[in-house]
């Protein structure tokens, strides 16, 4: 840590972006790395509890607790079923982390309860062990969520950068930035009104279809913090390769783009929480988006770029006018500009 | 300099407040610089201000110019 | 007017803006004084669509890149000595002062408050009356009036801990400055300043300095037309300003949006990140306005702030460098930790050229 952030968490490092990578870098994964945490996986496959376990964890801290098309309990199950769908695992048991503030109303509680259970039975997940705290009242945001999941690897395929090679081909399942803007709009201090919802949904029907594709499916990420220029980063920084995105190929509602045009947001480095970013092969992208076909979760599923040799490690995007331009790895929180 | 993006008109909401809409997406902005404003204006919009009327007409003489152009490279195109 | 339809007329345009400068071997280099007008160039790729002779470089219309470490400083003591809440846009959250910026602040319990408008401080005040709420007064003539206006409200309904700390900028005084450059040949005006002032108001730069101006939309294709119209201009030597955004800009501007900012504010003399203290280019409260002047009415010992003698911002905000050529550019001066201002804001030159690169 330099002295430029002094020595202490900003809210920045925990946006998804390079703040966040440097803070695991530099202050964790030097303690705690014994040779599995490196590649910082999203999730693991568990070794020698035989060939086809993968576990993973996250953590919902969201404000507000409530946003149009979800709320932080539904979150917490989706995300954690993201994750392991995008490692080719169906998503199966869950454990369940309350944090809870002192002074959160018991009927907010009942109602982020009932959320997390619709959308458990929904994602096909069973909740099968958790733990509740209460801390002091301004030790937390009301209410903070851990979920872990456990889930069955469903191909034999490897699901790995390292298999991404020139002239594969990038998808995205749907419309970006809806989970990042219907947050961000439903803050107290903005006073919209809209009718964006976050996406916020399990993934793992997608993922299972896609499956399909065998060899031919390299690479699964749900774009969360960061929207897809993260996850896009990511794939050019893993691979040492290009990628190369259309921006008239990037599917956004028309509600997500007057958003961030108002608030001078990127809605490519918007959240999402109920997309798929997949890399397929060379020529594979229509056999992908037909498998995707008709699934209310893949509305606007689109191929949206290519890997390339050229710029290694780059992501650049052709733009609505013909030019082309480097499309940056978001670097913290993301806030509305006016100026 | 200064970041603003039209949004339309659609309702009075109070004394010089109105409600305007893009995609959407509504705000209620002051109309206090642009007294002027009726309902279905598109209005610039910065920091919950409208700051200036769109003159529609102007921004109709934009887009045939710019069609015009478009056209221009869709003749070359063909060629 | 659907996307590939905007494709083909870039197309026409950049081989409009290609054969005016394939008549001239000269190299030929313009500003863009606004920074919206650097974010949407960067954002849709423009420069890589120009010819090698034309260049496009960034100017001082970026309010967090001309407002010094200095205002952070002061913002930051002023809270922290009066237990006040700061309110303040987005843009500015992130700029170094000279020991932290108002993130590194908030994460040590300080109160920051990011608003879309000015006039959600009212709120912010009014809920923890009576607490001050301290509104950062940045920006150009478009948000000047926003934030004249808001005062105006709080007064009529009686507001009595709500007050801002001005550091507000006009344009012309440091357009007059950088029109002398010899080596700049004319400039892209601020679409949404010149909403407020008008197009009229510029004819200095062509009647005084000979230098062509042309006021911007900030669609790619309004920027290409004034880009387009800018070359013209120059290869024929007939210097003039053109109003190339009409559906916004009148001649006059809107008289309405200046009457507020004169029942307020008066001129004075304000302080640039890398042009120094120019006169009459700031504003300062009236008399009748008085009372919400955060620096008078709570004062506090600022110390003198040292800029990093190696960040270039200064020339870079004069258009004399791109961020290239600094050293700092992309190693120790990034956007997660920026050293001078014009990495910070997503308008500041050095950020868009950091994010948006060239390739």
């Amino acid at each position: 840590m330099t002295k430029k952030t002094n020595g202490r968490v900003l809210l920045g490092h925990g946006g998804g972006g390079k703040m966040t990578g440097r803070l695991i870098r530099d202050v964790i994964l030097p303690r705690l790395d014994r040779g599995a945490l490196g590649p910082l996986p999203d999730s693991v496959v568990l070794n020698g509890l035989g060939s086809s376990i993968a576990y993973t964890t996250d953590s919902f801290v969201v404000s507000p607790l409530f946003f149009p098309g979800g709320n932080i309990g539904s979150l917490s199950v989706h995300g954690t079923c993201n994750d392991l769908a995008c490692s080719g695992a169906r998503p199966l048991f869950l454990s369940l982390g309350l944090i809870l503030e002192e002074g959160l109303p018991l009927e907010q509680l009942d109602s982020i309860v009932a959320s997390i259970a619709a959308a458990a039975d929904d994602a096909g997940v069973q909740i099968v062990t958790g733990d509740t705290k209460v801390v002091p009242k301004g030790s937390a945001d009301g209410i903070f969520i851990n979920t872990s999941g456990i889930g069955k690897l469903e191909t034999g395929v490897r699901l790995s950068p390292s298999r991404i090679g020139e002239g594969d081909e990038v998808l995205v399942s749907g419309p970006v930035g809806n989970h990042g803007m219907a947050v961000m709009l439903s803050r107290a201090e903005f006073s919209f009104d809209f009718d964006l919802k976050s996406d916020s949904a399990s993934v793992w029907p997608l993922a299972a279809r896609l499956l399909e594709l065998g060899e031919g499916l390299k690479f699964l990420r749900d774009p969360t913090r960061g929207g897809i220029a993260a996850t896009l980063n990511e794939i050019a920084a893993s691979t040492g390769k290009g990628v190369r995105v259309i921006e008239t190929s990037i599917p956004v509602d028309e509600s997500v783009a007057a958003a961030a045009e108002i608030l001078g947001i990127d809605p490519f480095q918007a959240a999402n929480e109920g997309k798929i970013v997949a890399v397929v092969g060379k020529g594979l992208g229509s056999k992908a988006l037909e498998l995707l076909g008709d699934s209310p979760l893949a509305r606007d599923a689109a191929v949206i770029g290519e890997i390339t040799a050229t710029n290694p490690s780059k992501v650049v995007m052709i733009t609505r006018i013909g030019g082309s331009r480097i499309m940056a790895e978001p670097s913290g929180e993301l806030l509305p500009r006016i100026c | 300099m200064c970041l603003a993006v039209p949004m339309k008109l659609i309702e009075l909401t109070g004394e010089g407040i109105g409600k305007v809409d893009s995609g959407g997406v509504k705000i209620d902005v002051s109309l206090v610089m642009i007294p002027h404003a009726r309902i279905g204006d598109y209005l610039i919009v910065h920091a919950g201000f409208g700051i200036e009327v769109l003159d529609e007409q102007e921004a109709a003489i934009r887009m045939d110019l710019f069609r015009e152009l478009a056209a221009a490279t869709a003749d070359l195109e063909d060629a | 007017m659907i996307r590939n339809q905007e494709q083909q007329a870039a197309q026409a345009l950049v081989r409009e803006i290609k054969d005016l400068a394939g008549k001239h071997a000269k190299r030929v280099r313009f500003m863009e004084v606004c920074g919206t007008h650097t974010m949407a160039i960067h954002a849709t790729g423009l420069k890589s669509l120009f010819p090698d002779n034309i260049g496009l470089v960034s100017g001082p219309g970026c309010p967090v890149c001309v407002t010094e470490k200095h205002f952070i400083d002061h913002a930051i003591l002023l809270a922290k000595k009066y237990d006040a809440t700061v309110v303040t846009f987005g843009d500015l959250v992130r700029v170094p002062g000279s020991t932290g910026s108002l993130a590194s602040w908030r994460s040590e319990g300080g109160s920051v408050r990011v608003v879309y408008s000015p006039l959600d401080s009212i709120e912010v005040a009014l809920s923890q009356a009576p607490r001050p709420a301290i509104f950062l007064g940045v920006g150009f003539e478009t948000t000047i009036p926003t934030v004249a206006a808001t005062l105006k409200t709080a007064l009529a309904r009686g507001v009595e801990n709500l007050f801002v700390l001005p550091a507000f900028k006009t344009i012309h005084q440091p357009l007059k400055i950088l029109a002398e450059q010899q080596d700049l040949d004319g400039f892209l005006l601020p679409g949404h300043v010149s909403a407020i002032i008008g197009s009229d108001c510029y004819r200095y730069l062509s009647e005084d300095f000979g230098k062509p101006g042309v006021i911007a939309g900030f669609e790619p294709l309004d920027i290409l037309l004034a880009v387009r119209d800018l070359v013209r201009m120059t290869l024929e030597k007939s210097p003039a300003i053109l109003n190339d955004y009409p559906r916004v800009v009148r001649p006059l501007g809107n008289p309405v949006a200046r009457h507020i900012i004169n029942e307020v504010f008066e001129p004075a003399d304000a302080s640039w990140r890398g042009l120094g203290i120019i006169p009459g280019s700031g504003l300062a409260f009236r008399e009748s306005f008085a009372k919400f002047d955060a620096a008078a009415r709570f004062p506090v010992d600022v110390p003198e702030s040292k800029d990093d003698p190696r960040c270039l911002c200064a020339a870079i905000l004069t258009g004399s460098k791109t961020p290239d050529r600094c050293g700092l550019f992309g190693k120790e001066c990034t956007p997660e930790e920026p050293v001078g201002p014009c990495m910070v804001s997503s308008e500041g030159t050095c950020a868009a050229y950091y994010k948006y690169g060239a390739v």
